[in-house]
């Protein structure tokens, strides 16, 4: 069967099963614009292209399948490198298809021209230009294939416009040939052994769970040795709601702005279980100083994680519910043979005392705000734990960067994985809405909630035109405190409250009105006592999407806090609990 | 001006490895480096035997990271077969060096002299300097061209370690390294 590169394309993107995709077309991708008339596959036009690459990784977060986004040459591709870049340090799998110029035009300046492949080599796991028809098959089967294995991440393919109008031979190739590529799986049972012998004689542990526990699909795996050992959980930015917020044994977020609990366990640990997470430097602060007497178990699929920032005394690399499974398998040979004989609940009475340490720290230092402000301010905080309370347990929660962000990780109470999406280590402003979109397309049948920042929002606001157009019904709830809010506490305690390019103004624009002119539905919100009305009534609306501007406190900081590059001792919690942290 | 003493041998390693010969593989190999803060202080680069891999020989300055981690975000390139960390005492090691030097009637036959000792060629002669081939360990290249350095060098070029293992030596590192990451 003789295809033009552009079907083959198209009929490769539907072979590895691609049911939407996200996009902007121009000149040099043209040609495969065509045959998408004829595809099975949803292609949703986006406003900017970076909203494509957000909407792409929004939909991956919920689902685990790979996001695809297809943009042209020039400023499509860069505008996108945002997202590639976001996506890479979230290790979440996307597959961008770029349109390029002519291959015999490629070096020469031509309109529209950039080195797409150059410019994204250090924001995608990997990145293919096509140079024949006849390899888009195989270079689409490669780029799932990378994209979704090992460590997930983003790759790129770079095709120009002669070889998407050339015609080829179809053929979908058998296996994928990569000698150079081998993903960790199983983990080395020595270090196992060496991992469940740690386990059993720590009195003092905590896991740190991160991102590649949902990465993994290693929630139930993890839940079980929960169960099996009595060990406190700390679920990072990227693993909130791998463990839920609910569970006795979950101590939250851990990190820069984590609990009080959370961060201390950590402190004060002799054993460190961390599980997909790679020690960034907001969780650890500064890193000499991190959980000083702990040994550390460090499973991760990518071996370059293991001792990049701390030596792990069993550094074990696979796949998070591979190597989960041997530990269990490993500690019910150990546990039952220890010296004393336990009961099956046993190793959570011997964590007893630890159990009521964190106790004592959660009781002390809950997460707080101040809930009757003399000044009646609407608290930021409030606004996220109303919403929750209205709404199920599968819900997805979205978020831009910034104070706000941290907010919804904080009240939010996550009880099942895949309900949290958010930009992690790249932490870029705007995310939250073209995110949304992707989710709710990708989960049609759950409620889409973003809480967004006023900052953020003026960044990628338009594509609520992409949702209002495409009949994508997310909810927008922004935290309207008129500054770039982060920033702003950050000039507020550490430079002397000088406030530099901060202020943004709560009221131009007008997010009713934008709102309203974008297709959506607006509210707008200045008191408490407005607040659960006004979020019944988005909860109900499901035929548009909503903005709610919720003129929020302007004064209020996220706590607690450890500043940057300080140590996790030196925590400051929110003033109400008084002078400093213990 | 590269020169090799008990110092700078302690501050590199050589790793050998293995490409796929395709576009772009040592801008990324160079990038990554780039992008991590690793520091390169020689590479060479060309074709093997099998036309489908290439051979970069890569002379790492280990006190800009630990080797480790080099080696491991190395391994991450999809395009990257294999990685031979070569302890100096386990490797052939060689590198060939191009230099123009000054040489008039009156001090030509003692940088001959030189160039004999060391075993170069004569490749290019001029009334008033000649060019030599040397080919040999990086310590007698830095040693050589300390040694013509006083009759003034015109122009000079080195490839850069090029290394394989010794034969009959094992690859105990290189299955520490490939252990943690190869599946069967």
């Amino acid at each position: 069967m003789q295809l033009t590169g552009a079907q083959a394309l198209i009929k490769s993107l539907e072979a590895q099963g691609v049911e939407v995709m996200f996009g902007l077309p121009g000149g040099a991708i043209l040609p495969v614009y065509d045959p998408i008339i004829d595809s099975s596959i949803r292609h949703i036009l986006v406003r900017h292209e970076q909203g494509a690459g957000h909407a792409a990784e929004g939909y991956a977060q919920v689902t685990g399948r790979p996001g695809v986004a297809m943009v042209t040459s020039g400023p499509g591709a860069t505008n996108i490198v945002t997202a590639l870049c976001n996506a890479y340090m979230d290790s979440t799998p996307l597959v961008v298809i770029t349109g390029q110029v002519a291959t015999k035009a490629i070096g020469t300046d031509a309109f529209q021209e950039c080195d797409t492949t150059g410019i994204t080599m250090s924001t995608t796991k990997h990145n293919w230009l096509v140079s024949k028809a006849e390899d888009i098959p195989r270079v689409i089967s490669e780029a799932f294939y990378v994209a979704t294995t090992g460590r997930p991440g983003p790759v790129l393919v770079d095709l120009p416009k002669d070889v998407s109008s050339s015609m080829m031979e179809w053929y979908w190739p058998e296996k994928v040939d990569l000698p150079g590529y081998r993903p960790a799986t199983e983990g080395d049972p020595a270090l196992i052994r060496e991992a469940a012998r740690l386990v059993s004689e720590a009195s003092r542990p905590v896991i740190y769970a991160g991102g590649g526990v949902l990465k993994a699909r290693a929630t139930a795996e993890l839940a079980e040795l929960v169960e099996m050992t009595g060990i406190p959980v700390t679920t990072t930015l990227m693993a909130r709601g791998c463990f839920p917020d609910d569970h006795p044994r979950c101590l939250g977020m851990p990190g820069m702005h984590g609990t009080y609990a959370a961060v201390t366990a950590i402190q004060r640990s002799d054993l460190l279980i961390a599980i997909g997470s790679r020690f960034d430097d907001r969780v650890t602060g500064k890193v000499s100083a991190f959980a000083p007497n702990a040994k550390v178990i460090h499973i991760d699929i990518d071996p370059a994680e293991l001792g990049k920032v701390r030596r792990a005394e069993a550094p074990i690399a696979g796949d998070c519910k591979v190597v989960l499974s041997q530990l269990i398998s490993a500690l019910g040979e150990i546990l039952p043979r220890a010296s004393e004989p336990r009961e099956p609940e046993a190793p959570s009475s011997r964590l007893g005392p630890w159990h009521s340490e964190i106790d004592e720290w959660r009781a002390r230092y809950p997460l707080t705000y101040d809930r009757e402000p003399p000044d009646g301010a609407l608290k930021p905080q409030y606004v996220v734990e109303c919403i929750r309370s209205t709404v199920p347990d599968d819900t997805i929660l979205v978020a831009g960067v910034g104070q706000h962000q941290m907010w919804a990780s904080q009240y939010w109470r996550f009880n099942k994985p895949y309900t949290w999406v958010n930009s992690g280590g790249l932490g870029t402003m705007g995310f939250a809405v073209p995110a949304a979109i992707g989710a709710k397309v990708a989960k049609p049948e759950a409620m889409v909630w973003a809480i967004d920042g006023d900052g953020c929002f003026q960044m990628t606001a338009q594509e609520l035109i992409t949702a209002a157009s495409e009949g994508i019904p997310v909810k927008i709830a922004i935290l309207n405190n008129a500054y770039l809010g982060m920033v702003r506490q950050w000039q507020e305690m550490f430079y002397a409250e000088r406030y530099s390019e901060v202020y943004l103004s709560p009221d131009l624009p007008d997010y009713v009105l934008w709102a309203e002119a974008m297709g959506c539905t607006g509210f707008r919100v200045e008191t408490s006592e407005e607040v659960p009305s006004v979020i019944e009534k988005a909860n109900q609306i499901d035929d548009r999407p909503v903005v709610i501007d919720f003129r929020t406190d302007v004064f209020e900081k996220v706590y607690p806090m450890v500043p940057a590059g300080a140590s996790n001792d030196d925590i400051i919690v929110d003033p109400a609990h008084g002078e400093g942290g213990a | 001006m590269m020169t090799t003493n008990a110092h700078t041998a302690a501050r590199h390693h050589l790793l050998s490895v293995l490409v796929e010969n395709k576009a772009g593989v040592l801008s990324r190999v160079t990038n990554l480096f780039s992008r991590r803060g690793f520091n390169i202080f020689s590479l060479a680069v060309a074709p093997t035997n099998d036309e489908r891999f290439s051979r970069i020989t890569i002379c790492v300055d280990v006190e800009s990271a630990p080797l480790e981690q080099v080696i491991k975000q190395l391994d991450k390139l999809v395009n990257i077969v294999e990685i031979d960390e070569l302890d100096p005492a386990d490797a052939i090691e060689a590198e060939l060096m191009l230099v123009t030097l000054m040489a008039d009637p009156e001090s030509r036959s003692q940088v001959i002299q030189l160039v004999d000792v060391f075993d170069g060629r004569i490749v290019d002669v001029s009334p008033t300097s000649l060019t030599v081939m040397l080919a040999g360990m990086p310590p007698d290249l830095d040693h050589f061209e300390e040694l013509v350095a006083p009759y003034g060098i015109a122009g000079l070029q080195r490839t850069g370690r090029e290394a394989l293992r010794k034969l009959g030596r094992s690859q105990d590192r290189l299955q520490v390294i490939t252990g943690t990451t190869a599946t069967s």
